[in-house]
């Protein structure tokens, strides 16, 4: 996956539609238009819940750094993983169930359990030295330092 | 529905309400257990923190709310964007036989836990013959 600059989507006016932001909305979106053209009356109003993309990431940029955002709620700090490879930022890690998940007697289930893994190519150079990362509220945040050739150099120019 | 008492259910009145709600809001994914005590419920709330959720029964709606705790980044750019800043509702119409005064509520990791005890009055009892 390339990072690509965001932009808010534009003609997105159908009704069905207009909820739509992100890129992992985008799949669940087009399904449920689907059923709107088939009007599945079982589907009425009814989100459909894609988790091909999980966790759901924003990648900021600043002047000296990029900023990685990932919502991730529910793990503990000690089941995720964070690696970067050749410029390839992997989060991975493990989403358990708690303890009532585990004692059946289930009556709605929509939450998903289990192993995950995203890889994210950063659109620069970094540090690899110093990453710090931390984990808040269910959102893991990753600060990552551009290395010094990635930043904005001013360039003197000398006229003769 | 599995059981004589009705089991936590998502209210109607969540699916006919007005779109504008369906746009400000981001409805959480919920799980939902049944066992002898009551109910257990989880929702997914990333970003948000003990002080930003709100739990209230009114009759038989149980509404919860989450409200993001922003924090914006100065001087910096989205390059890339999947996750949305709205705040989380959802409305579930729950079991009559619901204590609302035991409710009890968790939150950890943007993940709420309300455990929702059903009345005494209302949990299986074992009758032993004389």
């Amino acid at each position: 996956m390339t990072l690509t600059r965001w932009q808010r989507p534009i003609g997105y006016d159908l009704a069905p539609l207009r909820r739509s932001y992100g890129l992992r909305d985008d799949l669940s979106q087009v399904l449920q238009s689907f059923g709107n053209v088939f009007s599945f009356p079982w589907e009425a109003g009814a989100e459909v819940q894609l988790h091909g993309l999980w966790p759901a990431v924003d990648v900021q940029e600043g002047k000296d750094t990029l900023t990685v955002n990932a919502e991730l709620p529910g793990l503990k700090k000690e089941d995720i993983n964070i690696s970067l490879h050749e410029g390839v930022l992997t989060l991975s890690g493990e989403r358990k169930g708690s303890a009532e998940s585990q004692n059946g007697g289930m009556s709605r289930s929509e939450r998903w359990f289990g192993h995950f893994q995203r890889s994210l190519t950063l659109p620069c150079k970094v540090d690899t030295k110093n990453i710090p990362a931390t984990y808040t509220d269910g959102i893991l945040t990753i600060t990552l330092t551009k290395a010094e050739e990635a930043k904005p150099k001013q360039i003197k120019v000398q006229f003769k | 529905m599995t059981t004589a008492t009705k089991q936590v259910e998502e209210a109607a009145g969540t699916q006919t309400a007005p779109l504008e709600v369906e746009r400000d809001y981001i409805r959480p994914t919920v799980n939902i257990y049944e066992n002898q005590e009551g109910y257990v419920l989880e929702a997914e709330l990333p970003g948000v923190n003990k002080d930003g959720v709100s739990v209230s029964l009114e009759g038989n709606l149980l509404t919860l709310e989450g409200r993001r705790n922003h924090t914006a980044m100065p001087e910096s750019e989205s390059l890339y964007r999947e996750t949305r800043d709205a705040d989380f509702r959802r409305v579930f119409e729950v079991d009559p036989t619901i204590d609302g005064e035991r409710i009890t509520a968790r939150m950890e990791q943007g993940v709420l836990t309300l455990t929702l005890p059903k009345a005494e009055a209302a949990k299986p009892r074992q009758i032993t013959v004389a």
